[in-house]
């Protein structure tokens, strides 16, 4: 799950990394007031929402008078930001985060994930903050440094001094850093979180060391222990469909294509629309069914599926083990009919009573195309949605 | 002769009084896996549709000399239910459980290390041995006994792989699901070791997906270790890319982790590779006639 800056910056506060000042406004007057609050005379409005590559996009703009922060906030809210991480369509800007402004000296990188391929916890730096990181790492790899740090132990001065000299630091500069990091590591081990990304961690000229950017994403396995992280959520960043889905235990995900999929388990729907790719199709979804699919999940992963006007046919491909084959006909069957399905069906069973669930679905009376293996049912679903028979 | 699991393992079901713990824990004795005993704290002393009930794990290994333990305990309690395992010094630890904090998980990593336990999952559907013993959710009889070991990181992809072998006649030594989860506790290398060493294997498929970088660790193995042929077909060359908030999951490895990637590199390293998810089976039947 992943919160908006404003919301990781309050979490920050709370492990005492150093943020600079600020407050969230939903409109231009609120602007103008956390502005005042904050005193001074530079203020920088950022725009909040799920996404990297705001400042490029337009959506983090300086202001050097209280008229500025209005104005540039009445800009900001409501635009349609458009970043690298939005896609082309953008994302409405519905809140602005006010900052204080600051004497920059140094912007450098800073981020905490999981490394899968050793079972530990990463704490990654590096010199050249504020770039694209993943650009750094491709083409430089050697000006990123990395530490592991084992559960047992945490992340110890020691690793903060490797960081921190690393980073060129010293002095008081260099404490700061690795009290920023001893917070940063805490946060996200006590959070369970999945990314902290700190990009541009900055010293400025006063000699402080502050996170000018923060992104936190949760582990959704873990948020059942952390209701206030849960209460962060901002469905208005989410896909309505994604989260309809999910209610019913289905694990959904829109695409441009027009062959609609139902399949049971994550890889099998995976390895569904490979294999249409590969015959020449183009699915309109990934959906996951799971593995207790019912005839009310089957039904609402239909109602889900057909609310894509782009759909032109459907593929179920289940493989039925311990969910039986005669149980699954019979949902697809009656959603179909309950339902109106226009579209061809194209339906590829396997495994337990399949005999039984074929049956079901010849006798239905429903225009419903049986495959017989996983290449035959790509076949037949990619010329259908080409119109043919 | 077979991996991991045969005729002489004696099973445990952590969770065994629960509703997915019960059934799967009746279907695997059906299939002929010899389950000795089960855990539920607080229903120990018991006995569930035949099988003795423990408090603890501990207890129920003293008694029973079970040397694997299945995990059916809810995702907020499973990190413990393993380590529990660990404790008691279980040879096989096979947790099906969905759904593990990942922080959990890298405790449980830290706890396995230097102990005598190793842990297949979480997330995973289980290991079977065709003919000789069941270990866990997937349908027992779409298997055969035969000489083609299976290593998947996925659940229903793992019974269509076996499916294809099965419909031409082509049995397998053992199937392994690992899991999907970002930390687990057996790897890719680790199962095609045991492959390799196997007698009875003649050949592996190996099923990986996108991200991370485990199926190209393995192909590099396989290319320095293995002199047993490996089919490999790797889902999600379609999958659309993750709407991402931030980078640090791509630039750790700085490894591209796309299907295309891996592909190249399992070619490279002399595995034969199936582009298509239907090809398993006849890619399988050809390497075998080599």
């Amino acid at each position: 799950m992943n919160v908006h800056e404003y919301q990781a910056k309050d979490l920050m506060r709370q492990f005492n990394i150093a943020v600079l000042k600020g407050g969230v406004a939903n409109t231009p007057a609120e602007a103008v007031a956390v502005a005042k609050k904050l005193g001074g005379n530079v203020w920088v409005v950022k725009a909040q929402i799920h996404a990297g590559g705001r400042g490029k996009g337009g959506g983090v703009k300086l202001a050097r008078s209280l008229e500025e922060v209005e104005k540039l906030s009445g800009e900001i809210i409501g635009m349609q930001l458009v970043t690298h991480q939005t896609g082309p369509e953008g994302k409405k800007v519905l809140k602005v985060l006010i900052e204080e402004g600051c004497d920059i000296d140094h912007e450098y990188y800073c981020g905490i994930v999981l490394d899968r391929t050793v079972g530990k916890i990463a704490m990654m730096v590096s010199t050249e903050g504020g770039m694209e990181i993943e650009k750094v790492a491709h083409e430089t790899p050697e000006k990123i440094i990395k530490c592991h740090i084992d559960p047992a132990t945490g992340l110890t001065p020691a690793h903060g001094r490797k960081l921190g000299y690393a980073l060129g630091l010293k002095g008081d500069t260099l404490k700061k850093a690795m009290a920023f990091f001893e917070g940063l590591y805490k946060l996200y081990v006590e959070k369970d979180c999945s990314i902290a990304e700190i990009n541009p961690l900055v010293t400025t000229k006063q000699g402080d060391v502050l996170a000018l950017d923060g992104k936190l994403n949760f582990d959704d396995n873990a948020l059942f222990r952390h209701p206030a992280i849960e209460a962060m959520r901002d469905i208005t960043e989410e896909s309505a469909q994604e989260l309809e889905a999910g209610k019913y235990g289905l694990s959904y995900i829109s695409l441009d294509g027009n062959i609609g999929c139902l399949v049971n388990g994550a890889g099998l729907a995976m390895a569904t629309l490979d294999i249409l790719k590969l015959h020449g199709g183009s699915p309109a979804n990934f959906l996951d069914v799971g593995g207790g699919a019912t005839k009310e999940t089957v039904q609402k992963a239909f109602t889900i599926i057909l609310q894509d006007k782009n759909v032109k046919a459907i593929l179920v491909n289940i493989f039925g083990g311990i969910m039986k084959c005669d149980i699954i006909a019979n949902g697809v069957v009656d959603a179909a009919k309950e339902l109106g399905v226009s579209v061809p069906l194209i339906v590829r069973l396997e495994g337990t009573n399949v005999a039984l669930g074929k049956k079901i679905l010849a006798e239905s009376g429903l225009k419903i195309t049986p495959a017989n293996d996983l290449a035959d049912a790509a076949q037949k679903a990619v010329i259908a949605s080409k119109g043919g028979k | 002769m077979a991996i991991l699991i045969n005729r002489n393992t004696r099973l445990i079901t952590i969770g065994i009084t629960g509703k997915q713990g019960t059934f799967h824990t009746l279907q695997s004795r059906d299939y002929g896996t010899n389950v000795v005993g089960g855990v539920t704290p607080g229903k120990g002393g018991t006995v569930h549709e035949g099988i003795p009930v423990f408090n603890t794990t501990f207890e129920a290994v003293k008694e029973t000399e079970a040397n694997a333990a299945m995990i059916f305990v809810p995702p907020s309690a499973a990190a413990d239910a393993i380590i529990e395992c660990i404790d008691s010094e279980i040879p096989l630890i096979i947790c099906i459980t969905e759904g593990i904090p990942a922080g959990d998980m890298i405790k449980v990593k830290a706890a396995l290390k230097g102990s005598k336990s190793r842990l297949i999952g979480p997330n995973c559907p289980g290991v079977i041995t065709p003919g000789e013993c069941k270990i866990g959710i997937m349908p027992g009889h779409i298997h055969m006994p035969g000489n083609v070991g299976v290593i998947s990181r996925s659940g229903t992809l793992t019974y269509e792989a076996v499916y294809q072998l099965t419909q031409r006649e082509i049995g397998q030594s053992t199937c392994v699901g690992i899991g999907g989860d970002p930390v687990n506790g057996t790897n890719f290398i680790d199962c095609l070791e045991m492959f390799q060493n196997d007698p009875d294997t003649k050949a592996v498929i190996m099923i990986g997906e996108i991200g991370g970088t485990a199926e190209t660790e393995a192909a590099r193995w396989i290319k320095a270790n293995m002199t047993k042929p490996v089919v490999s077909f790797i889902a999600g060359a379609a999958a659309p890319k993750g709407k991402r908030m931030g980078h640090a999951g791509a630039i750790i490895s700085g490894e591209d982790d796309s299907a295309e990637a891996k592909f190249k590199i399992l070619q490279e390293c002399g595995i034969t590779v199936a582009r298509s998810p239907a090809e398993l089976g006849q890619k399988v039947s050809e390497v075998l006639k080599k």
